[in-house]
């Protein structure tokens, strides 16, 4: 079972880290690239480490991608954004 | 040949874009090209530029293929994910191990091994994102000795917007959500020595909670009780305090000496000596970085 699940969490990274690299849109791309990063936080703690788990997830899904963001909407990619 | 080969290298070097012709349309091409002939004062044949492209191509795919390859190669060749005779399981680990909770007083030893056997590295880490920090503030800090009238202009209507254009949801959802959020990075960074996390981690979440409320009521909320000269203030005042106890350890340390500081019981909070003044200096020092990285990068202020 866990096998099986851990599998299906690398199977998932793999397929999510291609997307990202192929996803056409900007903003998709960060946004897969954040779900990468909670995948990778599941992994580590199933890697027993949550020390690096609890730092992926903050850092990963949370810092890294708002700043994506934020260049994102600073070299004026964000459609529909209010103060374009 | 190779003369237009390296001109080609040269104008992709420059930012003009080699091979997406289609985008051009064929009068602005003739035009740009003929300008670009009376300014280098030759013919730049279409040859090159079309072999330029390809080779750019051809070679970012085998650059590409190659680095995974090694990378691939060398993931195979590392020794499998907890095995015994793995060399990373040598006198160091078990050292950590065996007499980490004695020594250092934490429980949780990855806190005590980050923070107390190698916690010259971890004010070498602090050190480089103050210094990070900084070359942003100084980079990108807007006041009155650099900013221009339109940019001043662009300014006050980025905060009109953010001031008339607010989020009813979000500001409902944040204000329930981020006092959780703070409260659990605060228990993340006391806890350090006793439940996985610790400084960074801590202050990681702080600092994602403080860009929380920055995004949902605006940069100039969060000026209420967090300005330049709060985060100057306490990002220097952490760095010194690690800084300082750390140079008394060392010292002590290297001099055989008693520190005078009580380890306590292993697994209560008032214990492991100076790791926890390390753990919350380190927290306030990434907490301020975070955030100081979404307001110079949003708006270029504090």
């Amino acid at each position: 079972m866990t096998t099986v699940f851990e599998l299906l969490l690398i199977l998932s990274l793999v397929v999510c880290a291609v997307a990202a690299s192929f996803s056409k849109r900007l903003l998709t791309a960060v946004v897969i690239y954040m779900a990468y990063s909670l995948v990778m936080t599941v992994i580590w703690a199933l890697l027993q480490s949550p020390d690096l788990a609890i730092t992926e997830a903050a850092v990963g899904a949370g810092v890294t991608g708002i700043l994506f963001v934020l260049t994102l909407k600073k070299i004026h990619a964000l459609k529909g954004t209010k103060d374009e | 040949m190779k003369n237009e080969w390296f001109r080609a290298l040269v104008r992709w070097i420059d930012g003009e874009p080699a091979h997406d012709r289609r985008i051009r349309t064929p009068e602005g091409q003739r035009v740009r090209r003929a300008r670009r002939a009376q300014r280098t004062g030759e013919q730049f044949s279409d040859q090159a530029a079309k072999r330029f492209a390809w080779g750019y191509r051809i070679s970012a795919v085998v650059i590409c293929l190659s680095i995974v390859c090694t990378l691939l190669y060398t993931v195979f060749q590392l020794p499998l994910f907890g095995a015994a005779d793995s060399p990373a399981n040598n006198e160091v680990v078990e050292r950590y191990i065996e007499k980490g909770v004695e020594e250092t007083g934490a429980v949780n030893f990855v806190t005590g091994m980050i923070l107390d056997y190698r916690a010259f590295d971890t004010f070498g880490e602090s050190s480089v994102l103050f210094l990070a920090v900084t070359s942003v503030l100084i980079l990108l800090l807007r006041d009155k000795n650099n900013i221009s009238e339109e940019e001043d202009l662009l300014t006050a209507h980025e905060f009109f917007i953010e001031r008339e254009m607010q989020d009813l949801i979000l500001q409902k959802v944040v204000a329930v959500v981020m006092p959780c959020i703070l409260l659990f990075g605060i228990y993340v960074v006391l806890n350090g020595h006793i439940s996985p996390g610790g400084g960074f981690s801590g202050g990681a979440i702080m600092g994602g909670g403080l860009i929380l409320y920055g995004a949902s009521f605006g940069i100039l909320a969060v000026r209420r009780f967090f300005n330049r000269r709060t985060f100057t203030a306490i990002t220097t005042a952490a760095l010194l305090t690690y800084a300082a106890s750390k140079a008394y350890s060392f010292f002590t340390g290297a001099n055989g000496l008693e520190t005078g500081i009580p380890l306590g019981t292993p697994g209560a909070i008032l214990s492991s000596g100076l790791i926890l003044v390390l753990d919350i200096c380190v927290g306030a020092v990434v907490t301020c970085t975070m955030y100081g990285f979404y307001a110079l990068f949003a708006r270029g202020r504090l």
